[in-house]
């Protein structure tokens, strides 16, 4: 299986990737670490006329430390992002849950931006992005902008991001005093979440001061479990308030049916999961 | 076509290639390199993998251009000039890491990489490292084995290292 043929840039900076998917219109198509890419181009259920290599970017590539926030590159590869100290001490929900993503091979080429920018509604990183706020530095043809997370996952591999849009780094607020759990469900080593659930939460005397919750794969882009972090907020930190909170899971979520789980699998898995994954982050 | 410059085990080739050409296309139909082989061609099996300057990937999900300037080492160039086997090929031979050999190569490239990183693994993330590698014969016991054996006459012997860029005087030009 060969891709179809495309022309092909090596872009020497953002400014020229942006100038490159200007002229190309609707038919180029960033190339980050291209783990999700390459399979469709494969597949052929991607054709771009002009593919934009950002391989050569090196501004794209690590993490940086700003003060009350992270600020990743979006060409950091999930195996820097899982490594990285910073990340760790800071984020160490990302990490988990980059550690989590396809495999070692997979994570040595695959990138935290190409995760995020791929939207696929089975990915990680997206529920993660969104349980911790993130904020996305986008580079387009009228310059810099930011797009909080939820605004930039909108739909089915959709996102906010435009045709000549490249995303540059995502700014992941510092969580002090909170504690997290990403909670996976997949059937093998390597395979996509079925569902997954990205928990974050601060305790306070005992009790549950503030939670957010995400939820990947639950509908055609993650989303916040807010019911779930109503319920949480303020009550005891016991197992029974976890159980009843986590009950909620489903408020607003529309699973879908694909090869992997029917709708029905996902709203039964959804509840359970999330129940872990608060257990797990609150300590309990 | 797109000019590209890469060091694959231990030799610089310099090569004109169409953008859409595999990294495994490159290795094995213009460099000759057969002893990495494609399994499933959808980048589950891991049959293909290389190292990446240093660090494992699935050449069949890689374009040849994503590996310009790069050092590739593939399964060719494990052994020493001699001849003499890599530690972790060794421990294959001795260990019976393989039965029908076909996901051999990735097994051992992607063993290589999991030593570097970890050089006293437990099974249990000997099998985690190797999770993006099927062997259908699922001779899974014997190649955790293989990988444990190997990690240990590696901690107690001076390792035998691929070639690698040092050796770039050696050029081959197959354009």
């Amino acid at each position: 299986m060969i891709p179809a043929a495309f022309d092909y840039t090596r872009a020497a900076s953002v400014e020229d990737a942006v100038t490159v998917l200007a002229g190309a219109g609707d038919d180029g198509k960033v190339l980050a670490g291209g783990q999700s890419l390459l399979p469709m181009l494969r597949l052929r259920l991607a054709a771009p006329t002009m593919v934009v290599d950002l391989g050569g970017v090196a501004e794209l590539r690590g993490v940086r430390d700003d003060g009350d926030a992270l600020v990743i590159g979006a060409m950091t590869t999930h195996d820097d992002v899982t490594k990285h100290p910073l990340v760790r001490e800071h984020a160490p929900l990302i990490a988990q849950a980059a550690e989590t993503v396809g495999d070692r091979q997979v994570r040595h080429m695959g990138t935290f931006g190409g995760s995020l920018a791929h939207a696929d509604p089975a990915g990680d990183l997206p529920g993660v992005a969104l349980a911790l706020d993130a904020v996305m530095s986008v580079a387009g043809p009228d310059g810099m902008r930011d797009v909080p997370a939820g605004d930039f996952f909108v739909d089915y591999f959709t996102t906010a991001l435009g045709a000549s849009d490249v995303l540059v780094s995502v700014r992941v607020p510092k969580l002090t005093g909170w504690s997290t759990h990403y909670e996976k469900f997949h059937q093998m080593a390597q395979s996509w979440s079925v569902v997954g659930v990205a928990a974050a939460v601060r305790r306070s005397n005992g009790s549950i001061a503030e939670a957010r919750v995400a939820l990947t794969n639950m509908g055609v882009t993650p989303i916040r479990a807010r019911g779930v972090e109503e319920a949480l907020t303020g009550a005891p930190a016991t197992a029974d308030t976890v159980a009843a909170a986590a009950a909620r899971a489903m408020e607003g979520a529309s699973p879908l049916t694909d090869g992997t789980a029917s709708a029905e699998y996902r709203t039964q898995l959804a509840p359970v999961l999330t129940r872990r994954a608060v257990m797990a982050a609150g300590g309990l | 076509m797109t000019r590209i410059s890469m060091t694959v085990d231990g030799v610089r080739y310099d090569d004109d290639v169409e953008p859409r050409t595999l990294l495994v296309q490159h290795l094995r139909d213009r460099l000759g390199k057969v002893g990495t082989v494609v399994g499933c061609d959808t980048s589950n099996c891991g049959a293909c993998t290389v190292l990446l300057s240093g660090k494992s990937v699935k050449s069949c999900s890689i374009l040849a251009v994503q590996a310009d300037s790069a050092d590739v080492t593939t399964i060719e160039g494990l052994a020493g000039d001699g001849g003499e086997l890599h530690p972790v090929q060794a421990a294959f031979h001795e260990q019976h890491g393989l039965q029908c050999g076909y996901c051999t190569p990735g097994m051992i490239m992607a063993a290589v990489d999991l030593l570097t990183e970890n050089a006293e693994p437990t099974d249990a993330e000997i099998r985690e490292g190797l999770e993006g590698n099927l062997c259908r014969c699922t001779g899974y016991q014997n190649i955790v084995r293989a990988v444990r054996a190997a990690a240990e006459s590696m901690r107690t012997s001076v390792p035998s290292t691929p070639e690698t860029a040092e050796a770039g005087a050696r050029e081959g030009v197959t354009t």
